[in-house]
């Protein structure tokens, strides 16, 4: 039951006795409730649970966008509680990538300026910019909708933008915040595939809540949150 | 880290044409409104000096009464002048170029069927001199006519024009309060006066012949004086002074019962007045420049709460706090310089057309143009820094769900 590093040596992400408490007196919220989680690098997680039960929550401390209330919170050995806002920014912008449920794109933006986001917030000259940012498209199967804005584009293919914007950094761990709540089945799949596709070829590590079954078939571990605390975690056979 | 701000503000500004022209838009009126008010103000400024300069700037004018002393003067008291005390001043003060004796009184002046209500101003050819006024055609007077008191008479422009339409005024009779006159000059168009009068209008004769043969006294209302170039007109003012206070017998404790008047006096008031004026307007177009500021830190504001999942998902693709602040500021900045630069060439062009519209020379005042330049880029930096700072402070997760 107990998931069990792969590699040697330190694991990726470290999760020891984190709570995250919302509100005071009465209207206080226990979102998490001390959990324990390890993830190794190169693995592929998916996060399930009922809505409230802290799998986002928990998610969005892993992105470093929160800090546990108790606990710490070890990610690459770097103890995130004790960083500023500016440094957690930077550890985004290096090693995080994140896809949402609702792609948050850029409106009357580009595809390739989506993309180009990230690239300009590191610093690249645009040379390079351009280059890869083409190049993540291409692995998104998204050659040729370069210069489509996101309004011009389908669900689907926003999703795919928004992975190519997650992935054209190369980040060591991408999170994914229910990358196919919005999808149909045929679109969700094609978005799973894409996602298990780069854990597999580029070795990034994805973290991924949702809610359906199917779509967490796909992850090499599954993980079962229920009012704040983990209920459940298995490693799986993956299709 | 600037050049990166600079690439996404504008990026921004590209994205969202409708918004950020209007709040270019603000800053545009701001602009032009400050140029245009103190461009045609210092236009008006310089059109009125020259005008007053014209008048002659070496002349003083000497009338009986305290003048600008306000009530309590004693102008209706104040004995008028004789021509002996012009004659005074020619003769016992040094520096003068030309002294004119002149005595006015409104007439009907009538020609055939044509007649016309003029003043006619009893003088000497030294206030052609004086008044820096030559004849277009015709001649002066004569020593004859002048000692003689002859009924002789040179027309303003006006009054030639009234008179005679197209035709040749030069030895035409003309009949002033029911005496005829030959006419023998008609005298150059000096237009209107700084006050709008027409300086046109009027008819000069002899001063004996109006001492004669209409007022029936020898009374001179107003004595011109003009200076010679490179004499001291405060001196000559005080001579002429002291020369007729003495003539006048004003003893010490008293006040001078006449009054000389330097057009110096005059040029440096309206001038003045004129100058404040300017400054009146162009403080009231600051304010506009101000609200135009306060526009784009509205719409600065608006932005931040419509942007806010913008800024949450640039927060979460790993922007810092200071780069988001750099963004917005750099944007205002940008918005409020370019409305800047559209507001000072609106402004040229239309300061342009107006002072041609106006008739007042159009003064192209480059510190003007540098200060509101200035002043809009610091409008943006100011206005646009608070809306900057909220969005920069944003919680990225709080953001991100923002709808």
């Amino acid at each position: 039951m107990k998931a069990i590093s792969k590699i040697s040596g330190r694991p990726l992400i470290e999760i020891k006795d984190v709570s995250k408490v919302y509100g005071q007196g009465q209207a206080v919220m226990h979102a998490l409730r001390g959990i324990n989680l390890q993830i190794t690098n190169g693995d592929f997680v998916a996060v399930m649970g009922p809505s409230g039960s802290g799998k986002s929550t928990c998610l969005n401390i892993l992105g470093c966008l929160d800090t546990p209330t108790l606990g710490t919170y070890l990610f690459m050995g770097i103890d995130v509680g004790k960083l500023t806002r500016n440094q957690r920014a930077l550890l985004r912008r290096h090693y995080l990538g994140f896809v949402f449920q609702n792609y948050n794109l850029l409106k009357r933006t580009s595809s390739i300026e989506n993309v180009e986001l990230p690239l300009i917030y590191r610093g690249l000259p645009a040379a390079e910019r351009h280059a890869y940012s083409l190049n993540a498209l291409k692995a998104v199967g998204l050659k040729g909708w370069e210069h489509h804005t996101a309004g011009e584009l389908s669900g689907g293919q926003q999703q795919r933008v928004a992975i190519a914007r997650a992935i054209v950094t190369e980040p060591t761990v991408l999170l994914a915040d229910e990358p196919t709540g919005n999808l149909d089945s045929e679109r969700s799949r094609e978005t799973i595939e894409l996602l298990a596709r780069f854990n597999r070829d580029k070795g990034i590590t994805i973290v991924m809540v949702t809610h359906e079954t199917d779509m967490a078939s796909y992850a090499k571990r599954s993980i079962n949150f229920i009012d704040g605390l983990i209920v459940n975690d298995k490693l799986q056979e993956t299709s | 880290m600037l050049w990166n701000a600079i690439l996404l503000a504008l990026r921004e500004i590209r994205r969202n044409i409708m918004r950020s022209s209007l709040t270019a838009l603000g800053i545009i009126i701001g602009v032009a409104a400050v140029i245009i008010m103190v461009t045609l103000g210092s236009g008006a400024t310089a059109k009125v000096t020259k005008q007053i300069s014209s008048l002659g700037s070496n002349m003083l004018l000497i009338r009986p009464g305290q003048g600008m002393h306000g009530p309590g003067g004693r102008q209706s008291t104040a004995s008028a002048f004789k021509v002996e005390d012009a004659e005074a001043i020619a003769r016992d003060i040094s520096g003068l170029e030309a002294v004119a004796p002149s005595a006015t009184q409104s007439m009907q002046a009538i020609y055939g069927n044509e007649n016309w209500s003029t003043t006619a101003v009893g003088t000497t050819n030294a206030y052609l001199e004086v008044r820096d006024w030559p004849i277009e055609k015709g001649r002066r007077f004569s020593k004859s006519e002048l000692h003689g008191g002859k009924a002789v008479c040179i027309l303003g422009s006006t009054v030639g024009n009234k008179l005679f339409g197209g035709q040749d005024p030069l030895n035409a009779t003309i009949r002033l309060k029911k005496l005829s006159f030959r006419v023998i000059g008609l005298l150059k168009t000096k237009g209107q006066s700084t006050f709008g009068t027409d300086r046109d209008d009027i008819a000069l004769i002899p001063l004996r012949t109006l001492h004669r043969r209409i007022t029936g006294n020898t009374n001179v209302s107003v004595i011109y004086v003009s200076v010679l170039d490179g004499v001291s007109i405060e001196m000559a003012k005080k001579d002429i002074e002291r020369l007729m206070r003495e003539r006048r017998h004003i003893s010490q404790r008293e006040d001078d019962d006449f009054n000389v008047m330097d057009m110096r006096e005059i040029v440096k008031i309206l001038s003045g007045t004129t100058r404040v004026l300017t400054g009146l307007l162009g403080a009231v177009a600051a304010v506009s420049l101000l609200v135009g500021g306060i526009g784009i830190m509205n719409i600065m504001l608006v932005s931040v709460t419509e942007r806010t999942r913008e800024i949450g998902i640039r927060l979460a693709l790993g922007a810092l706090e200071r780069e988001v602040l750099l963004q917005f500021l750099v944007e205002a900045v940008v918005l409020s310089s370019l409305g800047g630069i559209i507001g000072i060439m609106f402004a040229l062009t239309t300061s342009l057309v107006l002072s041609k519209v106006l008739l007042v020379p159009f003064i192209f005042n480059i510190g003007i143009v540098f200060i509101s330049f200035i002043f809009s880029v610091a409008v943006g930096i100011i206005f646009g820094y608070f809306p900057a700072r909220k969005a920069a402070r944003l919680d990225p997760i709080e953001a991100l769900r923002h709808e």
